[in-house]
């Protein structure tokens, strides 16, 4: 049998209480921690052994319940599924806990999910169909159309993404990640009839999935390897496909990439915002360019470099686009 | 050591507003004896934008990309993380689906190109780090940057997802500790400093369609890197450059705090170091001026 590594870590845990205190303060515990343990383990030693009243939600202990979500150094884990040892090899013998949201902390760890749920609420997260009560027959889903879920379904609504999303912590309408994976799940399900509704509430400007600033965050931290993003992806291309993509300056953005291949190979920088900005809309960008034009950063529309063998690019875009704007 | 050679796909920001990018590119390679041959026939990468339009053009035009460089039997370099991000999602999806690589093959065919999966993808940050080697380059450091506090600035594209990114960086970058860029700026003399929106994002992708949250995530990562006392900050992505360097009134009124660092290439950052002029760096491409040179 190996025998039982263990290592001294010094655990910075976030304390606060809604009822009682004006700020938050973190206490200061210094385990022996072996390397078996996980994050849950330590945090029900520190309750057990040091202080009775730290808080935190916990229930599966297997990583499936979703509860134990909080932030290690600023990253989002599932307690009961993070070892130490993996935390202190990335962030070195002083772990700092903390919970998901600490604007939104109750009690220690504990945090009010409230605005998540409502977000899941806002996308209808559940199947709408119109089944017959008593059918002849078991309704069943290939799994090819299983597939199609692109396992979607393995959310577990620990909120690691939601709150990890710098989108929604600036911009309170946002969706976010967890939502609009929940969106996607539904929405590519075969027996659902609420598709093209949920489309158009993705569809929005500022809630939608427009204001993704794509920076893979939902995707590193989920713990279930759900990837958010690519169902992102997938609604963007699902409200063209619907042909609901209302004319604005998100979905011009989008399709000017393909304009600007289309006619030099190489993006047309200038072109692509007058394009998705329209010719009033862009003038809020001169001052910019105007300093930038004195650096030597904007190319002129006569000056614009071209991709060799733009023939081939033209052909290929021809030949292979499968939406139209 | 057999000298290092790389197809380089420059992406389309070096072609044009950031043109300093391109020369520091060249001025760096030229002095640490990398040769690179540039994918003239490369079209943009859709900069993380065109698959949300149309997925499958995008894929069929990234394997095109990509078949050049293997024609040449390169490694390709990019110098752009959305390009290095664009780039290798599409070679793992290709990779890993042997039903898309032949979709993305029949329309290829149609032009004479085929995808075979043969040419890796790295950004020139890794290729430098990991190829050429951190060591060699510390030797060949004649101006250390000993009095700068340098703030790394990672970029999203390089280092998320971690699990794409590790299949060509030899280094296993920590998404939440990242430390090339780190290492990179100890290896020019300099000191890096640590702030927490070093590996956060810039906010460039959002830039029109959702313009408070862009300049706010541009403020704060300014700020976060003067609070911690940096001289200037570093970045090997152009998007991230052009956030920082050229958007700074916006995020300051953004975040209701003056906010303006000089912002390097990553490129310009090492051709310092290796005693390359401003001239060659194209320092004065700059929006924020570099005033410390």
């Amino acid at each position: 049998m190996d025998a039982i590594k263990t290592q001294q870590v010094t655990f910075k845990v976030f304390r606060f209480n809604e009822e009682t205190d004006y700020l938050p303060y973190y206490n200061t515990y210094t385990l022996d921690v072996t390397h078996e343990e996980v994050v849950l383990d330590i945090l029900n030693r520190i309750k057990w052994d040091h202080d009775g009243t730290l808080s935190y939600r916990r229930s599966c202990r297997h990583g499936i319940c979703g509860v134990c979500s909080i932030k290690a150094n600023g990253k989002g884990i599932l307690a009961c599924k993070t070892r130490l040892f993996d935390l202190v090899e990335t962030f070195g013998s002083e772990i700092i806990l903390e919970p998901l949201s600490t604007k939104r902390a109750i009690k220690d760890l504990i945090i009010d999910k409230k605005d998540f749920w409502d977000k899941h609420a806002q996308v209808q997260p559940y199947l709408v169909s119109d089944i017959e009560e008593h059918p002849a027959l078991e309704h069943l889903v290939s799994p090819h159309d299983a597939e199609k879920l692109l396992e979607a379904d393995y959310c577990i609504q620990c909120g690691a993404c939601h709150y990890s999303c710098p989108a929604l912590a600036i911009n309170d309408e946002f969706i976010g990640p967890a939502a609009f994976a929940a969106a996607y799940r539904f929405s590519a399900d075969v027996r659902d009839e609420a598709s093209l509704e949920r489309l158009h509430i993705v569809n929005e400007e500022a809630q939608g999935v427009w204001d993704c600033v794509k920076c893979m965050e939902c995707a590193e931290v989920c713990p279930k390897e759900v990837n958010p993003i690519e169902k992102i992806t997938k609604l963007h291309n699902m409200v063209f496909e619907a042909n609901i993509a209302k004319n604005n300056v998100a979905t011009r953005h989008a399709v000017g990439f393909a304009h600007s291949i289309e006619k030099h190979g190489l993006l047309d920088e200038g072109e692509l915002v007058r394009y998705s900005e329209g010719n009033i809309g862009v003038l809020k960008y001169v001052p910019v360019a105007l300093k930038m034009f004195a650096k030597g950063k904007i190319v002129l529309p006569w000056n614009m470099p071209k991709a060799d063998k733009l023939d081939e690019i033209k052909k290929l875009i021809k030949s292979s686009s499968t939406v139209k704007f | 050591m057999e000298k290092l050679k790389y197809a380089l796909f420059t992406g389309c920001t070096a072609k044009e507003s950031t043109p300093e990018q391109m020369m520091s590119t060249l001025a760096v390679a030229n002095k640490l004896g990398i040769e690179l041959v540039e994918l003239t026939e490369a079209s943009c990468c859709g900069a993380s934008h065109l698959q949300d339009y149309d997925d499958f053009l995008s894929l069929v035009l990234n394997a095109r990309n990509i078949a050049y460089a293997e024609m040449h039997g390169l490694t390709m370099v990019t110098i752009c993380n959305t390009c290095q991000l664009n780039t290798a999602m599409t070679k793992h999806r290709l990779d890993h689906n042997a039903e898309l690589k032949a979709k993305v093959n029949a329309k290829l065919s149609e032009v004479g190109l085929e995808y075979k999966g043969t040419s890796q993808i790295t950004h020139f940050l890794y290729a430098i780090i990991d190829d050429f080697g951190l060591d060699k380059i510390k030797e060949m450091v004649v101006k250390p940057l000993s009095q700068f506090n340098i703030a790394p600035f990672y970029g999203c594209h390089n280092i998320r997802p971690s699990e794409l990114q590790n299949e060509t960086h030899k280094g296993h970058e920590n998404p939440y500790k990242p430390t090339s860029l780190d290492d990179l700026i100890i290896a020019c003399g300099g000191a890096s400093v640590d702030y927490e929106e070093k590996n956060k994002c810039c906010g460039f992708h959002a830039e029109l369609q959702a313009p408070r949250t862009a300049a706010i995530l541009t403020g704060n990562a300014v700020a976060g890197a003067m609070d911690a006392n940096a001289d200037w900050m570093v970045t090997p992505c152009p998007l991230c450059h052009l956030k920082l360097d050229t958007q700074t009134h916006h995020a300051s009124v953004a975040i209701g705090r003056e906010v303006s660092l000089p912002v390097l290439h990553m490129q310009q950052m090492v051709g310092l170091a290796l005693g390359c002029s401003a001239e060659e760096l194209g320092l004065k491409h700059h929006v924020t001026k570099v005033d410390f040179i």
